[in-house]
């Protein structure tokens, strides 16, 4: 990433500009198959010979386990909320992400800030103050957003696994039950998710197609980022293994 | 990001009061605040006492975080923050709504200036607050450096701690040394937060006794258009509100 940079108020300790590798976030709201994209991307890429570590959102050694038991509470408020994933993702960014970055490495983000963003956005309609607080990020190379509608989505969710108290945003209290909550917190998130796609650029993949046509279209556009920044492998390099 | 205007904070539109207290390790805040609050309880106040970094929430992780030293300036500051809006949200805001005076032990500020002063930056902190609410009173123990060394170390405590002595910062191999050091720089922001944000300083040198008649001169100079919520025997009232009977409408 030779041109590096913070979203907003930087780390100041932290001068970004020497990081060499690659940083894709891939975005979506729950259930759309993103962790299952990200393993076959780490697979192809690894295959290409790259170095890649993937990086979950709430996955921190910091923060996991008292995400999980906040959210066992279910008393938790809007700040508290938004500031755990903060404190998650900075722990991520500088013992994961920024080192990887350092060595080169592909980094493979399994959500990042804009769900922190929109999260933080459906229960305050405020946008400034989240948007602060992540101003130590980085903004990645490449955000692909797999965009789904709620109709889809739903059924996915139900033949996949239950819903879930968090993922229907029973906290708003925006229905009645698991069902219609999902449903109306899930249309906010994508509609959100879709204003912020225009601002920030993602690149938007229709994640109701097969796995295989999602899976080329990411693989496409990744491959994009990597031949303009002159980091496309043609062909494999084994002439040294001869000796 | 545009910019944000710290000191035009309007007061909090709640019908209690927030007093708190700020100042270095050893400067001597906490003694005050408790003599403060036995006597605003003895005038049949009722109090709620927060302290800095006590919420069920996070108080675990940041002690984990602090054991195996894994903490980071940013995760160091964001923990507080959620220590802080917890706290807000479940013990500072319903006293305040209830009418209810509440006494914190240190707030936004010790951020400010203890989160600078490990490498964050100076906006960013303040953004990250700019969902609290102004206190009504803050006061500020202002001490030379040198005064709160000898305290903490006469005192109960006898030693610093990693964090408190800023021994994350690689500032001293010494203990006291780096406490000097890292503390010196902390009551250097602090000054500019006294004027950035208006606390009122108070002289902690001087003999207990004779800060706490300054302090409570203040508060009850400004408790003068409170209209206190109290019980009518204080504290007692809750225990016999219990044998009342029931009165007919």
């Amino acid at each position: 990433m030779g041109d590096a940079h913070y979203f907003g108020d930087g780390l100041t300790y932290l001068n970004p500009s020497d990081l060499k590798g690659k940083l894709i976030a891939i975005e979506g709201t729950d259930g759309v198959g993103r962790s299952t994209h990200i393993e076959l991307l780490q697979e192809w890429l690894e295959v290409q010979g790259y170095g890649v570590i993937t990086t979950g959102w709430t996955r921190s050694n910091l923060m996991s386990k008292t995400i999980e038991v906040a959210k066992e509470g279910n008393t938790i408020d809007r700040w508290s909320l938004s500031l755990l994933y903060a404190t998650d993702f900075a722990d991520r960014l500088e013992h994961e992400i920024i080192p990887a970055l350092r060595s080169g490495f592909i980094v493979l983000a399994d959500r990042y800030i804009y769900t922190a963003f929109a999260r933080d956005f459906v229960r305050s309609a405020d946008r400034k103050w989240i948007r602060d607080v992540f101003g130590f990020a980085l903004v990645p190379d490449l955000v692909c957003y797999l965009r789904i509608d709620v109709e889809t989505l739903a059924l996915r969710v139900i033949e996949t696994k239950a819903m879930n108290y968090w993922e229907s945003g029973m906290d708003l209290r925006l229905g009645n039950d698991l069902y219609d909550s999902f449903k109306k917190y899930q249309s906010l998130l994508i509609e959100e998710f879709d204003k912020m796609a225009i601002e920030f650029n993602f690149e938007v993949v229709d994640a109701r197609k097969s796995l295989e046509d999602i899976q080329d279209e990411l693989r496409s556009k990744i491959q994009q980022l990597l031949t303009e920044e002159g980091l496309a492998r043609t062909a494999p390099v084994v002439e040294d293994a001869q000796l | 990001m545009s910019e944000q205007p710290p000191i035009s904070t309007p007061p909090h539109p709640y019908p209690g009061k927030l007093i708190i207290v700020e100042g270095i390790d050893g400067s001597g805040k906490s003694t005050q605040l408790l003599l403060l609050h036995k006597w605003l309880e003895s005038k049949g106040h009722k109090v709620f006492f927060t302290e800095w970094n006590s919420s069920e929430l996070v108080k675990d992780t940041t002690k984990r975080g602090k054991k195996n030293k894994s903490l980071t300036p940013t995760t160091f500051s964001l923990l507080h923050a959620t220590d802080f809006a917890s706290r807000l949200y479940h013990e500072i805001l319903p006293p305040l709504k209830a009418g209810m005076l509440v006494l914190a032990d240190r707030y936004m500020y010790t951020a400010f200036a203890r989160d600078v002063v490990r490498g964050v930056s100076s906006e960013w902190v303040r953004k990250l607050y700019s969902f609290s609410i102004k206190p009504d009173m803050a006061f500020y123990f202002k001490v030379p450096i040198e005064v709160a060394i000898s305290r903490l170390l006469g005192g109960t405590r006898g030693q610093f701690k990693y964090y408190e002595a800023g021994m994350d910062m690689n500032l001293s191999q010494d203990v006291t040394e780096s406490f000097r050091t890292f503390q010196s720089r902390i009551l250097a922001q602090y000054d500019k937060i006294v004027d950035e944000y208006q606390l009122i300083t108070l002289d902690a040198t001087k003999d207990i006794a004779k800060q706490q008649d300054a302090m409570r001169r203040l508060v009850d100079e400004a408790l003068k258009d409170y209209k206190p919520k109290r019980g009518t025997h204080g504290r007692r009232s809750l225990f016999w509100r219990r044998f009342d009977v029931p009165k007919s409408e």
